[in-house]
């Protein structure tokens, strides 16, 4: 093995010397590599193994396009599969494995699979693995799973953090070859503010790999001097390493920055920032991709694309190999072949597929017009190739250019379709460009370095013009040009394996099998094949695979079809996506006014969507949340407990309509509700089934604060402002959420008007005959601080709820703990809240889940039929009157040691279980601390006629099936006497 | 997207809730002899038309209105945008 192939030149800093490993070995490279460049420079050919046969690999082009060289990098938790070798920078102590194989690298098992070729053609799966069918998850789902994915995933948690960014700006321009960075030259003198993005971390593109001059200098430093430049202007954003990876409506694109990538440690920082960028214009100028031809044997290791080869040559000073030959059909494979000659490379042969004179004399080397390679040699490292007329040549690496595919990916992102030039045989942007994008240089077909100049800079004019700047005076620099001519040769012909996706392992003779099979349609190609599908998304396969089925289906490429691209241009990483909302900062956590106070009495909490709330309150010696509930309800039936209410949805209606705005939310009326008092109300959908209830209070005439579910209080702000916006425009009323302004508490039980009765001002008379049942209104409270108090009940107990302003809310909870003290009080948790409220009887959100009328839960009466209001109409239906109607019913166990459970469906005794039996379902269940026995809620057929039956709760999925006997839902009070005082 | 708010100017899409088509705004007459028809056929039956179609977008993330955006299905053009309640009023629904 050679172990070092460096030449002179190139753009990296012998200066400075990277050590690095690869499957354990030591390797040097410097400053300036990517592990793909450093691997070659070491003699490192074999880099991966296919996907499907398992062939050696090795690297093939010196970009993002690269579908072979795929590696995983770093250790442990920070393991990321899947890397390009080539767009890896080179950093000290960087460790790099090979995947996909099993057993080493070099010795893989799975190779022989390479074998058996002849069964693993296109639709393998589809054919092979549809019988018998109960083997699907026992055999062939286990081995699939075993040998796909390529990397390997750590497992573990990602370590690092990512971050969301937004940037604005006139024009963003997406490349910094010679098109982009004269596009950036000139709107950046013209003083728009520009951002230039490039997805390599030294910009200047092509001119980095080239040996062309501009201005009168070597390419790559005219490109420095550039880009120091347009970094001095203040109004240009220069964004190396930074891929502009999709294209969304009205002037959005996506950017990945890849900040840390390329050291060793984040030094935690964001690995990775994901930009939102709002551009005016946009100048494409992403360049093009040179892609291969396929022959036999073409997936060889040191087989690799022409221009990368260059590349390695001028850039990275790293010769591919000692004997080179160039395969072409267009003239950029003989300025390859003039380059190599040049750095002192031996080139034994330059093939070309056209019967042209040769346009070059190359020192030393076979000049073979209209050659054709038939086949290769070397399993491991390419060592021979053989040409159709009979030539064996020993050579160690093969440049191969089958042409020029435009980078036309982000021009298709909105729904354009490229469309065929047969000049650059290649396809270029349609005409329906994303609005405000214009595409410059080689992306657009302008192939040639002088070309592309001048394009960029026409394209930077037309920019600054349409954004009203005043002209630029840029022009583009003088620049010795190349020639560019291109005949179309896709394949030779064999009857051995050509490749044409390497990623994917799809050949010429799968390609030929979709088009027998009829997977013509360029889809049913990609989906049949796997042509152009996995993390390089055909940028080096895609034309040649439908060049190869239009030559099959004797049709022209355009007759074909086209290949037209989604985001991402490249993978972008999940957590980049994500940013910092991760884990617990996935949403905000909302924490009542008491949350402070609970905390210090060790409640436990529970998430209800955003909020956290307290769910019981645990004393010493309790061990199980059964006995602190228990205690809580019972303590709060005795005498009196407070639980933070604050979490309703609150909802300030005010104006003079603001009643006849209530009549039309709300099923029943509230028109006639008096000043001073509290109405229960229901609100349906359209549709007439229920959506959410509440309370809403009467402050004064034209001043009410409704409450909804805290699951719904953002949906029914939501649907009040539809209502007031668009459905009765002209009503004078005004909504506002006071939800976090208010903390409320209920205070409920015996004690509740004695406790506060110690807290309200005394000159506020809150007596039963001056605030009674459904009472409410404005008081204040320990000295002048204002309050609202409602005398309304969700337990069945004499009940109040207090509200004071939020900031008072902490303080409130104390003040009513102290005062309590002398009754014993009890601060109760959402469970103890569900447990008194299940006693009574009140639906909350398991019986209005969305699929029940207000028929369903017994309170039919209640939608009023002399009024509109919101779900009036079509709760009239037909078909959701029906006296089969499942309705609201309690529910207790026959034997008093049973346990319900929520979700048990409803059978008649002796009736099977099966689906035209089932009568209904239990919703809510609990054990009642009063009544001494489980209870439950459900819906029920018939319910309010069985009462006093006994049916089965039948639960399949816990396998209980017990005797329950219908109830009225109301257990506790059923006539209402205790909350009426 | 971006919306152009006829009250804030060019916001991001992201800040608004979709809600759907416009027709919404056209609620029947529960008085009219053919109500409950006119209410099904209001509540379920849309038109998905390819090319304009003017839809409500609720602006949660920012002043609470509700728009009423004419956006072209095929381009995702907006070609206009108004405040829901003008536009009902223009729908006739001032009474």
């Amino acid at each position: 093995m050679i172990r070092n192939n460096r030449i002179d030149g190139g753009l990296i800093d012998r200066t400075k010397s990277l050590k690095f490993t690869f499957n354990g070995t030591e390797m040097g490279g410097h400053a300036g590599d990517t592990l793909a460049s450093a691997l070659l420079a070491n003699g490192q050919r074999l880099v991966g193994r296919s996907f499907k046969y398992h062939r050696p690999r090795g690297i093939f082009s010196a970009g993002s396009e690269e579908p072979n060289a795929m590696v995983q990098l770093r250790h442990g938790a920070w393991q990321e599969p899947n890397t390009r070798a080539t767009m890896a920078e080179l950093f000290d102590g960087l460790h790099a494995t090979s995947q996909n194989h099993r057993g080493s690298l070099e010795k893989d098992f799975l190779a022989i699979n390479d074998r058996l070729s002849n069964f693993l053609t296109a639709g393998f799966y589809y054919k092979t693995f549809m019988w018998p069918k109960s083997f699907w998850e026992k055999v062939y789902e286990p081995i699939i799973r075993a040998s796909a994915g390529l990397g390997r995933l750590s497992g573990e948690p990602d370590p690092d953090t990512y971050d969301k960014g937004f940037l604005h700006c006139d024009v963003l321009v997406i490349g910094s070859g010679p098109a982009g960075l004269m596009a950036a030259l000139t709107a950046g003198r013209a003083g728009a503010r520009v951002i230039l993005a490039d997805e390599d971390h030294l910009l200047g593109g092509r001119l980095n790999s080239d040996m062309q001059e501009v201005a009168e200098q070597a390419a790559a430093d005219w490109a420095a001097a550039t880009v120091a430049e347009l970094v001095d202007m203040g109004n240009v954003r220069v964004m190396p390493r930074t891929t502009v990876h999709g294209v969304f409506d009205h002037g959005i694109y996506g950017l990945l920055e890849r900040k840390t990538d390329h050291l060793a440690s984040s030094g935690g920082k964001p690995r990775q920032v994901h930009w939102r960028v709002y551009a005016k214009r946009a100048i494409l100028c992403a360049g093009a991709t040179e892609r291969p031809i396929a022959f036999a044997n073409n997936d060889r290791p040191g087989i690799m694309l022409a221009g990368a080869v260059r590349s390695y040559a001028n850039r990275y000073a790293v010769a591919t190999g000692k004997h080179l030959a160039i395969f072409t059909n267009n003239d950029s494979g003989w300025q390859a072949a003039s380059d190599l000659s040049a750095k002192g490379i031996a080139i034994t042969a330059v093939i070309d597929t056209r019967e042209i004179t040769p346009p070059a004399t190359i020192k030393g080397a076979a000049l073979v017009m209209g050659g054709r390679i038939r086949d290769t040699a070397g399993r491991k490292s390419l060592t021979s190739i053989t040409l159709t007329n009979g030539l064996t040549l020993p050579v160690d690496c093969l440049a191969v250019s089958g042409g020029w595919s435009p980078n036309v990916h982000l021009t298709c992102h909105l729904g354009n379709r490229p469309v065929w030039d047969d000049e650059i045989a290649g396809f270029i942007p349609g005409k329906s460009l994303p609005s405000g994008m214009s595409v410059a240089g080689a992306a657009d077909g302008d192939m040639t370095l002088s070309a592309a100049l001048k394009s960029g800079v026409a394209e930077g004019k037309a920019a600054i013009q349409d954004l009203g700047l005043p002209p630029a005076k840029t022009k583009a620099p003088d620049s010795n040009d190349e020639h560019f001519a291109v005949t179309p040769f896709w394949q030779v012909a064999t009857p051995k394996r050509a490749w044409v996706d390497l990623q994917n392992d799809v050949t010429t003779k799968d390609i030929k099998q979709a088009q027998r099979e009829g997977f013509q349609a360029v889809e049913h190609l990609k989906r049949y094949t796997t042509l152009g599908m996995a993390t390089d998304q055909g940028k080096t396969s895609n034309v040649l695979g439908l060049a190869i089925m239009a030559e099959a289906s004797d049709k022209t490429i355009p007759e074909t079809g086209t290949t037209v691209f989604r985001p991402p241009f490249t993978p972008v990483t999940l957590g980049a996506f994500a940013g910092s909302a991760r884990g617990k900062n996935f949403r905000p956590t909302r924490r009542p006014p008491s949350h402070n106070w609970a905390t210090e009495k060790g409640a436990q909490f529970v998430e209800t969507g955003l909020w956290l709330r307290a769910q019981w309150y645990p004393r010493s010696g309790e061990t199980k949340w059964r006995e602190s509930v228990d205690r809580e309800v019972r303590k709060t039936r005795a005498s009196v407990g407070i639980c933070d209410v604050s979490t309703l949805g609150k909802i300030d209606v005010q104006g003079r309509d603001a009643a006849t705005f209530l009549n039309k939310v709300y099923a029943n009326g509230f028109a006639k509700l008096a000043v001073g008092r509290v109405r229960y109300g229901i609100m349906l959908r359209e549709d007439g089934f229920c959506y959410d209830d509440g309370t809403t209070a009467r402050l004064s005439e034209n001043h009410f604060v409704m409450t909804t579910t805290t699951a719904n209080a953002g949906l029914v702000y939501q649907r009040l402002e539809f209502a007031r916006q668009c459905l009765w425009p002209d009503l004078d009323v005004h909504l506002i959420s006071v939800t976090d302004g208010w903390a409320q508490y209920a205070v409920a039980g015996p004690n509740s008007r004695k406790l506060l009765q110690k807290i309200v001002d005394e000159d506020h008379d809150i007596s039963d005959e001056a605030f009674p049942f459904m009472a409410c209104g404005a008081v204040s409270v320990c000295g002048g601080k204002p309050a609202r108090l409602f005398r309304i009940s969700f337990s069945g107990e004499r009940a109040y709820e207090i509200a004071v302003p939020t900031r008072f809310g902490d303080a409130l909870v104390r003040v009513l703990m102290a005062a309590g003290e002398e009754f014993g009080i009890t601060p109760y948790g959402t469970e103890a809240l569900g447990v008194m409220r299940i006693e009574k009887g009140h639906a909350a959100g398991n019986e209005l889940n969305g699929q029940t009328t207000a028929l369903n839960l017994g309170m039919g009466g209640m939608v009023s039929k002399n009024k509109d209001s919101i779900g009036s109409t079509l709760s009239s239906r037909p078909g959701m009157q029906g006296e089969d109607t499942l309705q609201l019913v309690g529910l207790r166990p026959v034997k008093p040691a049973d346990k319900l459970s929520a979700g048990a469906h409803f059978l008649d005794v002796g009736a099977a279980a099966k689906l035209e039996n089932d009568l209904g379902w239990m919703t809510s269940v609990a054990y009642s601390p009063t009544m001494g026995h489980y209870i439950g809620l459900g819906f029920v057929k018939y319910g309010h006629i069985r009462q006093g039956e006994v049916i089965r709760a039948w639960d399949g999925v816990r396998g209980t099936d017990i005797e329950v006997e219908i109830t009225s839902p109301h257990f506790y009070d059923p006539d209402g006497g205790l909350q009426r005082g | 997207m971006i919306i152009n708010h006829p009250l804030l100017g060019p916001r991001d899409a992201e800040e608004f809730v979709h809600l759907g088509d416009a027709a919404l705004v056209d609620r029947p007459d529960w008085q009219a002899g053919d109500a409950l028809e006119q209410f099904h056929d209001y509540l379920y039956l849309r038109d998905n038309p390819a090319g304009e179609y003017r839809e409500l977008w609720y602006h949660e993330q920012g002043d609470r209105s509700w728009l009423v955006v004419t956006r072209n299905t095929l381009t995702h053009e907006i070609s206009k945008v108004e405040l829901a309640r003008d536009f009902a009023r223009k729908q006739g629904r001032s009474a």
